[in-house]
């Protein structure tokens, strides 16, 4: 009879349209409702209800206050009074969920232990797993031999339940004393019959030995033999087997990869995936080695399973930026991808035929990208985009035909970051291919006609004014400007006025017509637009050349952090003197855009916000700043660019020389790590002797424990004379070493003094120079005139080719290539490098060199700076 | 892909409605800032759900993941993984949980049925994986695990699912015989 009212109660909830219990839930009366488990007998459907609810509810995401969560849990461990075996796993669950202090756990702690070595197997596993979540190591001696037992049980739930809790005992998954001492029992359930307690014994297994390489490849060369049922533990030992290959890479791995190769040929699609991609991802594969696995991806292109397209396509895809030959067998299949009806199969198709595709083939597959383009959501086809800027780069001749399929892009829907994607992607081409200039920049200009992102216009109004005056027609720019003027809002109008100004300081036969369309700018609405206008009016009317450089073509350069702080000291400590600009740190010069092809073309996920972020140089201010004793020294000029390193990073310590200069000191950052688990070093400083230099003092790291780096400061005082800068120095690490236990990290009390000689370090002149940025180059020598010059001539016979000079002397000197100069052409015999940089104490210098190539390189180089001494150290220097 | 090689492979397993809400989710990885809170992994759901609910293909990758599923009438089921997962691996763990659902359900996996058998569907989940890692692949093999024995408890006391999951299994032993 009682069955029959359950089915009816079904039945007729159902024709009711279903009183859903789980629908809005609210906190206070679910908690209520635990009142339940105190009745006496137990009604076990009811109780069951309640505990579901229970875990419904937070898993809602509703938070239970530490009140309500003792008293719930409370409630529910009078439960364990019930023997139906549902309730009992639904209270093992409950206990696992409900976020309980550990104090309280301990209640719970015996019933749960009697669960687990219980006769019931219908919830011993679920036991063992709510009782070690819920116990802390302290606690965990108690159920030690229980837990250990339980590792190689018949049945073979509560075998993985232990295994997968002991697993995770400690949250980092590295395992603890007492489970390495468990390695028979995890021995006997790798041999078990059960593929997943297999599964779970290999992981364990694993995690207990992972530091032991030895032993890692004992266990690999045994079950690699045969001997794992499970396909999920076949592609565990597939993982580690590549770990182990990547980890010694000079070791004969021969052995490892005919086994990756076997899982080839395996009955479950799983390993063969694994084992596949396992292959393709190697490091040092020559293109024959991955031949067989890409031939079983290749296959898989044409399952009818779209997981097992998708993750072949998206292997390829990888394996195409290092070997796009390899790929080229596939892309017929690719190429019927392209219609696939999932999306994200498509585009991972197209984009990999773009990276394998030839010069003959690009047409084709930008009429068919075309096609498809409509139908795909943004993020995918901001990966198309990104395809597009690597094949512009590696064809360079067909920048046209992709040029336009890019403004066609332009033109078509789709949100500011897919907007954003190609403006980006046209600037790079344009930074590339000065041929592709033009037309690249008409693109850009018929965008902003209708452009509704500000950011977007306002970023290609300055490119227009950095790059349109220099083009061969930079008259036909200014309609498209003006236009901003009449119809944007005020920021981009502002950027417009910007501009347009640029015109007018660099194209002579302009300036009457901008200076006309500029008053007309003075009426405009908006402040800012007008006191632009104003400004660049009264700077263009005076028509003095030096000023116009300085005022509209070369613009600010002064870090915006670095003023922002200067301005703060300045108003905080007041004193007559007006405030000095050249003491503004000088912003390093925008990095060069460069194309990054290793990005996994999949990442579409938001980038970090660009705006933000601090360079490397203001980081390394900040932390200086926060260094009482470096207070006083004034600002910051400069910080080398790239640490140097002083020691190589296999050895006992590894050093890197960070080198700042100020006014008048030098300090040096040494970043320093001790490579040795069984050293604990203190009092750690590095001493430098210098010719011409003073050391003033030291700052020592008071403690370098194993692998946590630290920093010690040296503070040098910089000679008079620039021209004594450029110095080596001799190294010398002094440190207290004190032996120390490499499990505990515990230190003997006692240590003695010990060194350790580095290697030099050479100082050059580039640490008393910064780099600035000339838009213009040719204006600023002009206008530093020929009488502040100095020349000499050289010749470089270790160099051996024209770009090497060229690289070598931007870094010699650390100043900026103008005018893209640090570009050497191919098949040039002779090339002009312009540096433009800033000497420490605010003089701007330039620097000019020809060079021509004749099986050595022969060289002029000019210095222009309003210093003469400064002009001649410059050019005897090299 | 130097991954160090682990047995926890599974970011989260999700059921989502028609209208993208959650009936019910699990994530492991907390420590992942996707997933840190609930507000987080709401949003990642909703992210989901807007790539998924019109477009029935089975594998979608969403930010640094990639995402398997299957759709039945008004619901939603997910897995989550790393996007350098073994993807036919995730897919195994989602017909795991999709197969042993819909064999409690009777084939009539929709929410209604869910919600009425809301019990079995947490253990299921439970039984599926544990703090990411997975613990059993076989449908037949969790819900046995799920379903123990019924014959001890009055029927009073049973649970709708236990009682019509011994019916069904009588009427496929009468079948067979």
């Amino acid at each position: 009879m009682a069955f029959f009212d359950q089915s009816d109660d079904l039945r007729s909830s159902k024709k009711r349209g279903a009183i859903n219990p789980f629908l809005d839930l609210e906190k206070t009366s679910v908690l209520q409702e635990t009142r339940t488990f105190n009745e006496t007998p137990l009604n076990t459907r009811k109780c069951i209800q309640v505990l579901a609810k229970i875990i419904y509810m937070i898993n809602q995401g509703e938070q239970l206050g530490q009140t309500e969560a003792r008293e719930a849990f409370f409630a529910t461990t009078r439960l364990f009074q019930s023997k139906d075996v549902t309730l009992r796993r639904m209270l093992h669950l409950v206990i696992k969920e409900l976020p309980t202090a550990p104090d309280d756990a301990i209640i719970a702690t015996s019933s749960l232990t009697k669960d687990m070595t219980g006769k019931e197997d219908g919830y011993r596993a679920t036991a063992i797993r709510s009782l070690c979540k819920i116990t802390d190591l302290a606690m965990l001696t108690a159920i030690e031999r229980y837990l250990k037992q339980a590792l190689v049980d018949r049945n073979p739930a509560v075998s993985s339940a232990a295994l997968v809790s002991t697993l995770q005992l400690n949250k980092d998954g590295s395992p603890t004393d007492m489970v390495k001492r468990w390695t028979n029992e995890i021995q006997e359930a790798l041999n078990s019959d059960n593929v997943m307690v297999q599964y779970h014994a290999l992981g364990l297994m694993y995690s207990v030995k992972k530091h032991d390489r030895l032993a890692v490849s004992k266990l690999l060369s045994k079950y690699t033999r045969g001997g794992v049922r499970s396909p999920y533990a076949t592609c565990f030992l597939i993982r580690v087997a590549c770990k182990v290959i990547e980890d010694n890479d000079q070791e004969n791995n021969s052995h490892l990869i005919d086994f990756l190769e076997g899982c080839l040929r395996h009955k479950s699609e799983i390993v063969i995936y694994e084992a596949a991609r396992a292959l393709c991802n190697l490091p040092k594969l020559s293109a024959k080695d991955i031949a067989p696995a890409v031939s079983v991806l290749q296959l898989f292109l044409s399952s009818p399973k779209p997981t097992l397209r998708f993750a072949a396509v998206k292997t390829l895809n990888k394996v195409a930026t290092n070997y796009p030959s390899s790929v080229t067998m596939c892309n017929l299949d690719l190429e019927h991808l392209i219609s696939d009806s999932n999306r994200s199969i498509a585009t991972l198709a197209i984009t990999t035929l773009l990276k394998t595709g030839n010069e003959g083939s690009i047409e084709r597959l930008m009429k068919q990208i075309q096609s498809f383009m409509s139908e795909i959501p943004d993020e995918f086809k901001i990966v198309v985009v990104r395809a597009i800027q690597g094949l512009c780069f590696k064809f360079p001749k067909k920048h046209d035909v992709m040029m336009s399929m890019l403004s066609t892009m332009l033109r078509d829907e789709g949100g500011y970051t897919y907007k954003e994607a190609i403006v980006n992607t046209i600037i790079a081409v344009i930074e590339a291919n000065p041929g592709s200039q033009d037309t690249g920049l008409f693109h850009l200009c018929e965008f902003i006609e209708d452009c509704e992102h500000g950011v977007l216009a306002t970023k290609i109004l300055h490119l227009l004014g950095r790059e349109g005056p220099k083009t061969s027609t930079p008259s036909k720019f200014i309609r498209y400007i003006y236009n901003r003027v009449i119809l944007e809002n005020p920021t981009v109008r502002a950027a417009a006025v910007t501009s347009l100004a640029k015109f007018g300081a660099v194209c002579q036969d302009l300036r009457p017509s901008i200076l006309v369309l500029l008053r007309r700018c003075m009426y405009d609405s908006h402040d800012e637009v007008r006191d632009r206008a104003t400004f660049y009016l009264s700077v263009l009317e005076g028509g003095n050349t030096a000023v116009i450089n300085q005022y509209i073509v070369d613009t600010l350069q002064s870090s915006i952090v670095g003023l922002q702080s200067l301005l703060v000291h300045y108003i905080e400590n007041p004193t007559s003197e007006p405030f000095n600009l050249a003491s503004v740190p000088i912003t390093t010069a925008p990095a060069e855009v460069t194309v990054n092809s290793k990005t996994d073309d999949m990442d579409t996920g938001p980038r970090k916000p660009a705006v933000p972020q601090k360079t490397r140089q203001e980081e390394l201010a900040e932390q200086l700043a926060q260094i009482p004793e470096f207070g006083r020294l004034g600002p910051l000029f400069k910080s080398s660019p790239q640490p140097i390193e002083l020691s190589e990073a296999e050895t006992e310590y590894y050093v890197q020389c960070t080198v700042h200069t100020y006014p008048r000191h030098m300090v040096l950052q040494f970043d320093m790590t001790n490579t040795l688990s069984d050293q604990q070093l203190e009092n750690v400083k590095v001493e430098v002797e210098g010719e011409l230099y003073n050391v003033l003092g030291y700052i020592a790291c008071p403690m370098l424990c194993y692998n946590k780096p630290g920093t010690s400061y040296t503070l040098l005082e910089l000679p008079e004379d620039p021209s004594d800068v450029p110095c080596t120095f001799s190294c010398t690490l002094k440190f207290l070493v004190k032996d120390c236990d490499p499990n505990t990290g515990e230190a003997d009390p006692v240590g003695y003094d010990d060194e350790y000689v580095l290697e030099d370090l050479t100082l050059g002149l580039n640490c008393l120079v910064q780099r600035v940025f000339k838009t213009n180059f040719a204006a600023s020598w002009d206008e530093a005139g020929e009488e502040n010059q100095a020349e000499e001539t050289y010749q470089l016979t270790t160099v051996k080719s024209l770009q090497g000079a060229v690289d070598q002397l931007t870094s010699f000197y650390g100043m900026q290539p103008c005018e893209r100069s640090d570009r050497v052409g191919e098949d040039k015999t002779s090339h002009v490098l312009l540096l433009a940089g800033q000497f420490k104490g605010g003089i701007d210098c330039l620097i000019k060199t020809k060079m021509v190539f004749d099986g050595a390189v022969n060289m002029k180089v000019w210095a222009r700076s309003p210093v003469p001494q400064l002009n001649d150290l410059l050019v005897s220097s090299i | 892909m130097s991954m160090i090689p682990s047995l926890k492979t599974i970011k989260g397993i999700c059921i989502l409605d028609n209208d993208g809400k959650r009936v019910v989710s699990k994530y492991y990885d907390t420590t992942d800032d996707t997933f840190a809170t609930v507000k987080d992994q709401k949003a990642f759901e909703g992210k989901v759900f807007k790539a998924t609910e019109k477009a029935n293909s089975e594998i979608v990758a969403i930010n640094n993941y990639t995402v398997v599923y299957r759709s039945n009438v008004d619901l939603f089921f997910y897995v989550f993984g790393d996007s350098r997962e073994n993807e036919l691996m995730l897919l195994s763990v989602l017909n795991a949980l999709y197969d042993s659902i819909s064999m409690i359900l009777r084939k009539n996996v929709e929410k209604r049925a869910i919600f009425e058998n809301m019990d079995s569907v947490l253990l299921i989940c439970d039984e599926v994986a544990d703090r990411g890692i997975l613990l059993e692949c076989d449908a037949t093999n969790i819900v046995n695990r799920v379903h123990v024995r019924t014959e001890d408890i009055p029927l009073s006391e049973q649970t709708v699912s236990q009682v019509s999951y011994d019916i069904l299994k009588s009427f496929n032993w009468l079948s067979q015989s």
